[in-house]
């Protein structure tokens, strides 16, 4: 059926690729804005971020008009950031695409420049097009983060103790009732095997500690979103990389990933192949977690957010409503967000695993700390 | 990371003293803050207004995830379609076969059959120069048993003519079929909360043996085409001022403006244009009016001198229950007002050379993102953005008027005031909630 992946009857959909460089930035004293009309500002800061009402960050729209897209007009747009910039000085500057820039093949690359030298601060443009997800954003936002800030302090020494960054941590992926509760519980189950948390890209921690990032002995990447980060870092820093999020049961195989990566420098992911469990279960979410939860549960995976066909070990790419509903109706168990609800039939038993990344903050509350309990059984 | 410890003290841009106010616009135009009070409607809940009808929305994935989300948050999932645009359907110039295939597709497989689909399109429908009239006419065609109507989500368009909200609220009522005239009935159009049936209009209506229908009042199609036999339209909010004259012109509804307001004499004029479209005299009001000023004082004592901060959502007209509240002693210290309507210029002008020394700030500019919001004494809010600006836990919560008009809003107001003194509320729970008070047909 034409449009087939397109069409949702009555499902969700992810939050977008501008909400992903958002939320990756939130907490780094810089300015985002969104260049839009209106609406990417309030569904972010209402859907895709837990915290925007206790802490301040300066994330902002244009309010793109209908002339000022015909007639071209960037000069507004940049002049509108160069003054919001002079009256808040943040640390840096970042610009996102949405449709109608995208449309109308607005440069971000030559508005950021232009910002640059206009308030000298350093400032990325982000060709984001609200037409990917969440995903590809955080990657873009970790990228440049990357490419740019960490060069202002190489050459670095190594820690003494072994250390780690951790790539990829976005409230979009992390929830909970306190959004801070599996990084937490991510660093203390680290420390507790030796591991020294570096910085975390980037919740709970500051710009000047993501600076210092290449001090660590490797990168641990827990979402998608972070692996291009990784490899910047690998490129540019002989850093190794372990994909895997940390979830009870494969904890153990994640330090032991990272030990060994400490000791090569290769490059791992902490996940295998399992297809030891007695029911088909199926998962449905972002690719490193379910990749992750689907090792340890021994279930099978769909991917529909942006992944990386080489770190498949259980899962497949699959998007669209019906596409999902036609794969889960083979499975006894279902794991996946509660407003996957609508494709379940009556066969196959759903077990809801909130993820904020699709049902913003309607069960944020109930998403489980991973990293310390898979609070449900098969 | 940013934590918010005290705020930050320099408002300037963001405030003005209403002296200096300019009008309409008082601030320069610039990057915007979106604040964390969501109770406001948007073009989702208003759409739900219309019973037994379906929604589907065409747009990008960054659109799209508000507008399921509140879809999702008021239960109303399955009433709820999208079809998404990707960068190739773009440049592909096939969007109109996307409407019309996506959109049949949904309803070919929905396990209902609606009465009505609204059909949203957005800002890219637009820019790519989509024949969406075509895209309706083979709808109907093809789906001759089901109403179409087209809406739209283009918030690129808010300065070029009717903005998306004026526009939905004229696209609601789009669907009402001719009918006979009954001079006995009206209707109320264009609010999104159903307006107090203990307010005066509806006593009005009563004394001349007429009724008035809302769109809330009805959880039937049928019963939402039953408006079609209104002689008359009356509309409270002016962004319903569009749906009235299409109404007019197209049904020959007269359209009747009787603005909400806390002036008296405007609150005055209004009900008497009823009483005379109705064949009834005029009538003073007097009594009304020192109800109003009796509880007006009350609030006074309440209060004791203790500064009011009010905000733009709490009521489309801001400025005149300032001046309302003013001119009775109570100390109002904050306005939160991005632009000043037409409505308020007469009240603007009254404040501006009678209580100068008003504070006007904006909502959405960047310095109130880390103004500070601490304030030296119990401070009372009207509006859920003056109690997030406020951080005041003293609000009353209402959006749009809260559907009270005339004097009895203003009784009924005054009641809120107290309460909202003498009672503390969890704002940050309380101002999140996305369109408060859409109790749709008493589902979501």
């Amino acid at each position: 059926m034409a449009y087939a992946e397109q069409i949702a009857k009555s499902l969700s959909t992810y939050a977008a690729d501008s909400s992903g460089v958002c939320s990756a930035l939130f907490e780094l004293g810089g300015m985002v804005v969104m260049h839009d009309a209106s609406g990417c500002n309030s569904t972010y800061s209402t859907h895709d971020e837990p915290r925007w009402y206790d802490f301040d960050s300066y994330i902002f729209i244009s309010g793109l008009t209908e002339n000022e897209a015909i007639m071209g007009d960037d000069e507004k747009l940049i002049s509108d950031v160069t003054d919001a910039a002079k009256q808040l000085s943040p640390s840096f500057i970042a610009v996102t695409g949405t449709p109608i820039p995208m449309m109308t093949g607005t440069d971000f690359a030559a508005v950021a420049k232009e910002i640059e030298s206009r308030t000298g601060l350093p400032t990325f443009g982000f060709d984001t097009n609200g037409m990917n997800t969440y995903v590809s954003g955080v990657e873009m936002a970790y990228a440049s983060l990357a490419e740019r800030f960490t060069k202002y302090m190489r050459p670095r020494e190594k820690t003494k103790e072994p250390s780690v960054n951790i790539l990829g941590a976005t409230p979009l992926d992390f929830s909970g009732e306190d959004c801070y509760t599996q990084i937490h519980s991510m660093r203390k189950m680290l420390g507790e095997n030796g591991i020294t948390v570096q910085s975390v890209w980037a919740m709970g921690d500051t710009l000047q500690n993501i600076m210092n990032s290449s001090s660590a002995w490797a990168n641990l990447v827990v979402s998608y979103g972070g692996l291009k980060a990784a490899k910047i870092m690998q490129r540019e820093y002989g850093i190794p990389y372990v994909v895997g999020r940390p979830i009870k049961g494969l904890n153990e195989a994640i330090v032991a990933a990272l030990h060994k990566s400490f000791k090569d420098d290769e490059n791992r992911i902490a996940y295998e192949k399992n297809t030891h469990a007695d029911k088909k279960i199926l998962l449905i979410g972002e690719g490193v977690t379910s990749e992750s939860l689907a090792c340890v549960l021994g279930a099978d995976a769909v991917i529909p957010t942006e992944f990386d066909s080489e770190l498949l070990r259980n899962g497949t790419l699959a998007r669209g409503e019906e596409s999902l509903r036609n794969i889960a109706q083979n499975y006894d168990v279902l794991i996946a967000d509660p407003l996957y609800q609508p494709i379940v039939q009556s066969c196959t038993k759903f077990i809801p695993l909130p993820h904020e990344g699709f049902s913003g903050r309607m069960f944020s509350a109930q998403a489980p700390d991973l990293v310390t309990e898979i609070p449900f059984k098969i | 990371m940013l934590i918010r410890i005290g705020g930050k003290q320099d408002d300037s841009g963001a405030r003005v003293k209403i002296s200096a106010a300019a009008y309409p616009a008082p601030f320069k135009s610039g990057l915007e803050y979106s604040c964390a009070a969501r109770g406001t409607w948007n073009i989702v809940h208003t759409g739900f207004l219309l019973p037994q009808s379906h929604e589907i929305f065409i747009c990008a994935m960054g659109c799209l995830r508000g507008v399921v989300l509140t879809a999702a948050e008021m239960g109303f999932s399955h009433r709820f379609s999208t079809i998404e645009i990707k960068e190739n359907d773009v440049y592909e110039g096939t969007m109109e076969d996307m409407i019309t295939s996506g959109v049949s597709q949904i309803l070919d497989t929905l396990d209902y059959t609606p009465r009505a689909v609204l059909v949203y399109t957005s800002c890219i429908h637009h820019f790519v120069g989509c024949d969406i009239q075509l895209c309706f006419d083979i709808l109907r065609k093809r789906y001759p048993h089901i109403d179409f109507a087209d809406c739209y989500m283009d918030p690129i368009m808010r300065k070029s003519g009717l903005n998306p909200d004026q526009t939905m609220r004229r696209q609601l009522y789009s669907l009402i079929k001719p009918a006979e005239k009954n001079a006995k009935k009206l209707n109320i159009i264009g609010s999104d909360l159903k307006i107090d049936t203990a307010c005066e209009l509806f006593d009005i209506a009563k004394e001349s043996g007429a009724a008035i229908s809302q769109i809330q009042d009805f959880d039937t199609y049928d019963g939402y085409q039953s408006m079609g036999q209104a002689f008359a339209n009356i509309y409270i909010d002016l962004s319903a001022k569009a749906a009235a004259e299409a109404l007019e012109n197209r049904l020959g509804q007269k359209a009747v403006c009787l603005p909400q307001s806390f002036g008296y004499d405007e609150i005055s004029t209004a009900l008497n244009t009823l009483r005379g479209l109705l064949g009834l005299s005029e009538k003073s009001y007097e009594e009304k009016r020192k109800m109003c000023d009796e509880a007006i004082e009350n609030v006074r004592q309440t209060l004791g001198g203790a500064p009011v901060e009010i905000d733009y959502t709490a009521t489309p007209r801001p400025l005149s229950l300032a001046r309302l509240l003013l001119t009775h002693g109570i100390n109002v210290t904050r306005l939160y007002c991005d632009s000043f309507s037409a409505a308020e210029k007469s009240d603007l002008e009254f404040l501006q050379k009678n209580f100068p020394d008003i504070d006007v700030y904006a909502t959405v500019q960047v310095k109130m993102r880390e103004l500070d919001r601490c304030r030296s004494c119990k401070t009372l809010a009207i509006g859920q953005k003056a109690a997030y600006f406020a951080s005041s836990p003293y609000f009353v919560n209402i959006v749009q008027g809260g559907g009270m008009y005339g004097y009895s809003g203003i009784l009924k107001l005054c009641g809120m005031i107290t309460q909202a003194w003498e009672h503390e509320k969890d704002t940050k729970n309380l101002i999140q909630i996305k369109g408060m008070g859409c109790n749709c047909h008493g589902v979501c």
